[in-house]
């Protein structure tokens, strides 16, 4: 079982990350990858800018990672994490979980990604096609709710 | 301790880190917080609502009941938006 977790500035390369996970194991039947992108907001948004917390980010969610291989029999899990200007279109964020069946694969994927986002110190703030500051991003009750849905689970 | 501030609680502090020794009697991070807020005006700002404010000790997430003592690094921030 490897956990991989990367904060980088640079664009990562989504088909490498699931070729490195599905060399990890001949029992790895299932493959599941989330990426987030940044929206243009109906194209009022030119870019956006996405701070952290050096060195928390990714302890933070490598616990998270953690935690998703102590509840889901996982063959490897990766998690890489953008920050600095990111542009409409461009990927933020990437989650690849490995497992023999596409069920557990399926549910780390979507644990990792609802905590990361409550949990992972990470704010970003928009950047207007006007020119512009649209402020910081407010943190929505639907990503606290998200979380839920694991408690009882 | 070092003090670090992120986002909205960075640019209203208009500092991104700092070294503070806060006074007898400041024990827990709401006590900080209220300290905190008395600094000056940007201070003010950033702290005027205390249940806005998220707070990490040495680098783990931590409620505001929880003592200060020991810290060498107390991040203040907002609540996060990443992912």
């Amino acid at each position: 079982m490897t956990i991989t977790v990367r904060i980088q500035r640079e664009d990562f390369d989504i088909a490498a990350e699931v070729a490195r996970l599905s060399g990890e194991s001949r029992d790895v039947g299932a493959i599941v990858t989330f990426s987030g992108l940044c929206r243009d907001e109906a194209g009022t948004l030119s870019a956006l800018e996405l701070e952290h917390y050096p060195g928390m980010a990714e302890t933070e969610i490598r616990r998270i990672a953690e935690d998703a291989a102590a509840r889901w029999p996982l063959a490897g899990l990766t998690a890489i994490h953008r920050h600095g200007r990111i542009l409409p279109g461009e990927n933020i964020v990437l989650v690849v979980a490995a497992s023999s069946h596409r069920e557990a694969a399926f549910e780390a994927a979507s644990y990792l990604m609802d905590y990361l986002k409550t949990r992972a110190p990470f704010w970003k703030k928009e950047v207007m096609k006007d020119g512009t500051s649209g402020g910081w991003v407010s943190a929505k009750d639907a990503d606290d709710r998200a979380l839920d849905k694991w408690q009882d689970r | 301790m070092k003090l670090v501030y992120f986002a909205w609680v960075r640019e209203r502090t208009g500092t991104a880190e700092e070294d503070a020794t806060p006074p007898e009697g400041v024990a827990t991070v709401a006590d900080l917080i209220a300290w905190l807020a008395g600094r000056g005006p940007g201070y003010e700002a950033a702290f005027a609502e205390p249940a806005a404010i998220r707070v990490a000790i040495d680098q783990v997430h931590v409620e505001h009941d929880e003592p200060i003592a020991g810290a060498r690094e107390v991040a203040l921030f907002p609540p996060m938006t990443g992912g």
